[in-house]
C-alpha cells in the first residue's frame, strides 16, 4: 500500500487501519476507543434532581417519626413546614427579609462601587497605586469578620453596622479585580489613543473605563455572596431584626424547626439575588460585547 | 523642490539599559515630500518603530528634532495618524464607530463625524458592516477598518507600522492594492514599515533601507516604476535588480556581532 492509492479525505485512517492489520497489534501499545458521553434530557435531570430532594425529606421525615433520627437536634420536615406556615403568618417575617435584603443590597452596591473606583483610580498614577498596593493587600488578607465586633461598637446595632461588615467584605475583592483589569489594558491601545491626540481623561473614560468593565462584571456574583454573609454576620452579633438575628435567637432557644426556617429562607433569598445579579451580568456583558 | 513635508534632522536615541546605553537610532535624517509613499525596510531591532513613536511624538528622542511643514513637532501628539500593526479596534464598538475614534477624540460631534465616515465605509468595502462588532470580521476587514480611523484622523502624514504584516498572502496582495487606491484617492504622504521587501518596492515612491547597532538608514532606492502600478510590474527587470539590491544590504547589514547581542 502507498501514499498514491489514498483517498484524501479517509487515507490516514485507512492507512493505519491496514498497517494494523498488517503487523496485528503492536506490542506494548492498547487499542482503545474514544470515550463517548451521551447527554440525558433537560427533563430527565430535572426529574432526578426533584426525585433526590423529595427522596432526603421522605428518609428524614421517616427516619424521625421512627425514632432513628434524633428530632430533637434534627428536628424534621413536617415541624419545618408547620413552623414556616407561622413564621410567615404570624411572625416577623417580612421584616427580616425586608433588613437583611436592604443591608446586603446595600452593601453589594457601596461596596462594589467603591471598590471599582478605587482598582480604576490606580490608572492614573503608577507611584500611588504602588503606595497603596500594600494596605490593600494587608486589608485582603486580614479575616475581616474578626473585625465584626469592632464595627457594630462604631456603627450600633443598627443597620448601618451590617452594611459596614458587607461593604468591607466587598469592596477588597472589587478593588483588586478591577485593578488586574487596570494592569491588563494592552499598552498599545493606550499608544493608539494618544497618536490619536488624546488627553489622559478621554483614554480613562474611552479606553480604560470599558476595558475593566468586564472585570467588575464578573466580581458581582462573588460579591452578592459576600455581601449576604456580611450580612448575616452582623446580625449574629448584634441585632434586633434579620434572618441572621433569627438564626442565632432560635438555636439559642433550641427551636431548630426555626433555625430551618430561618436557614431556607435565607438560602431562598440568597439564590433570587444570585439569580438577579447573574440576568444583570448577561445584561451589562451584552452592553460591552465581551 | 519644495521643502518636504516631513524631515526627520539627525535624530538619535539613546535607551539606558542594565547592561549600558542602548543607541537605537544613530543620526537619522530622511525627507520625505508631501504627497509621496516612502517605506523602511530593515530587520528587526533597526529602530523602525522607534522612529515611528518618535515621529508620532510617544517618546522623545535623545537628540534631533521631528519637523512637520517646515515647523518643529518634537514631542508633540496628535500630529500624525499612526497604525500600527494590530488593528486595535475597540470591541466594544462598532465599526462606525471605531473608525471615528480620532475624529471624536479631537472633539468633532458625533454625529458628523458618522456622516463623515458612512460613505469612506461604503466606498473602500466596509459597506454593510457600519454596525457590526469588529469580533464579527475578518482580519482584512479588520484592518482596513484601522486604516480607515488612519485616515479619517485627518492627519497629512500616515505612519502605518507592518499593517499587513499579520495577513495572508491573498489577502496581503489585495490590501496594497487597496491601499494604493486609497492613497492616490486620498493625497496622503505615507511613511510605510514592512518586513517585505517586494511589498516596500511595489508601493513606494522611495524605499529607505536601514541597518542595526546603531539603526541608521544604510542606502535610499528610488523607485521610478510608472504609476498606477499593476501586479505584473513585480516580475520586470527593473524590480527585479531593485529587489536583489535590497536583499543584499539587509543580508550585509543585518549581521550583528554575536558578542554584542543583548
Amino acid at each position: 500500500m502507498t501514499i498514491q492509492h489514498m483517498s484524501p479525505a479517509s487515507g490516514f485512517f485507512k492507512w493505519a487501519a491496514a498497517r494494523v492489520h498488517e503487523a496485528g497489534r503492536p506490542p506494548g501499545r492498547v487499542v482503545r476507543r474514544l470515550p463517548v458521553q451521551k447527554d440525558w434530557p433537560a427533563w430527565a435531570i430535572l426529574g432526578i434532581q426533584v426525585g433526590v430532594l423529595i427522596g432526603i425529606i421522605t428518609l428524614w421525615q421517616v427516619g424521625a417519626n421512627l425514632g432513628v433520627i434524633d428530632a430533637f437536634f434534627w428536628s424534621k420536615p413536617s415541624a419545618i413546614f408547620n413552623t414556616l406556615t407561622i413564621f410567615f403568618t404570624t411572625g416577623e417575617a417580612w421584616t427580616d427579609i425586608g433588613f437583611t435584603f436592604r443591608s446586603t443590597i446595600m452593601g453589594f452596591v457601596i461596596g462594589t462601587t467603591a471598590g471599582s473606583l478605587l482598582g480604576l483610580s490606580f490608572w492614573w498614577s503608577r507611584n500611588y497605586a504602588a503606595i497603596v498596593q500594600p494596605y490593600i493587600i494587608c486589608f485582603e488578607s486580614l479575616p475581616k469578620l474578626a473585625l465584626a465586633p469592632l464595627v457594630v461598637l462604631v456603627f450600633g446595632i443598627g443597620l448601618s453596622s451590617k452594611i459596614a461588615i458587607a461593604t468591607a467584605l466587598t469592596v477588597v475583592v472589587s478593588t483588586l479585580t478591577t485593578y488586574a483589569g487596570v494592569k491588563a489594558i494592552d499598552p498599545d491601545g493606550e499608544r493608539l489613543f494618544y497618536s490619536l491626540g488624546a488627553t489622559r481623561l478621554q483614554v480613562f473614560r474611552k479606553l480604560v473605563v470599558p476595558s475593566c468593565l468586564p472585570w467588575i462584571i464578573s466580581v458581582l456574583r462573588v460579591n452578592i455572596g459576600l455581601a449576604l454573609t456580611g450580612a448575616v454576620v452582623g446580625e449574629f452579633i448584634a441585632s434586633q431584626h434579620g434572618l441572621g438575628r433569627a438564626i442565632l435567637y432560635a438555636g439559642q432557644t433550641y427551636d431548630i424547626a426555626l433555625v430551618w426556617v430561618a436557614v431556607s429562607v435565607l438560602s431562598a433569598l440568597a439564590m433570587i439575588m444570585y439569580v438577579s445579579v447573574s440576568w444583570l451580568e448577561r445584561i451589562l456583558r451584552k452592553g460591552v460585547r465581551q | 523642490m519644495a521643502s518636504p513635508k516631513l524631515r526627520i534632522d539627525d535624530v538619535s536615541m539613546t535607551f539606558a539599559t542594565p547592561g549600558g546605553a542602548f543607541e537605537a537610532l544613530a543620526h537619522v535624517t530622511l525627507s520625505v515630500p508631501a504627497g509621496s509613499f516612502v517605506s523602511l525596510i530593515g530587520s528587526s531591532g533597526c529602530g523602525k518603530s522607534t522612529i515611528f513613536n518618535i515621529v508620532a511624538g510617544l517618546q522623545e528622542p535623545t537628540d534631533g528634532r521631528v519637523m512637520i511643514d517646515g515647523i518643529d513637532a518634537t514631542g508633540t501628539i496628535g500630529r500624525v495618524g499612526y497604525m500600527l500593526q494590530k488593528d486595535l479596534l475597540l470591541p466594544w464598538r462598532t465599526l462606525i464607530d471605531n473608525i471615528i475614534l480620532g475624529m471624536e477624540l479631537q472633539g468633532v460631534p458625533l454625529r458628523q463625524a458618522r456622516d463623515k465616515a458612512l460613505p469612506l465605509l461604503r466606498r473602500y468595502g466596509l459597506g454593510g458592516f457600519e454596525h457590526a462588532y469588529p469580533n464579527a470580521l475578518s482580519g482584512g476587514m479588520r484592518q482596513r477598518a484601522a486604516l480607515l480611523r488612519t485616515l479619517l484622523f485627518d492627519t497629512d502624514v500616515i505612519l502605518l507600522d507592518e499593517p499587513f504584516g499579520a495577513l495572508d498572502a491573498q489577502t496581503k496582495l489585495q490590501m496594497q492594492e487597496w491601499l494604493l487606491q486609497l492613497w492616490s484617492d486620498f493625497g496622503k504622504t505615507v511613511i510605510f514599515v514592512t518586513h517585505d521587501v517586494e511589498e516596500a518596492i511595489f508601493l513606494s515612491d522611495e524605499v529607505h533601507v536601514m541597518g542595526t547597532r546603531p539603526g541608521r538608514v544604510v542606502e535610499t532606492l528610488v523607485v521610478d516604476l510608472p504609476r498606477p502600478r499593476l501586479r505584473a510590474c513585480t516580475t520586470t527587470p527593473a524590480f527585479m535588480a531593485m529587489k536583489e539590491r535590497c536583499l543584499e544590504l539587509l543580508r550585509v547589514f543585518q549581521a550583528a556581532p554575536v558578542d554584542q547581542a543583548a
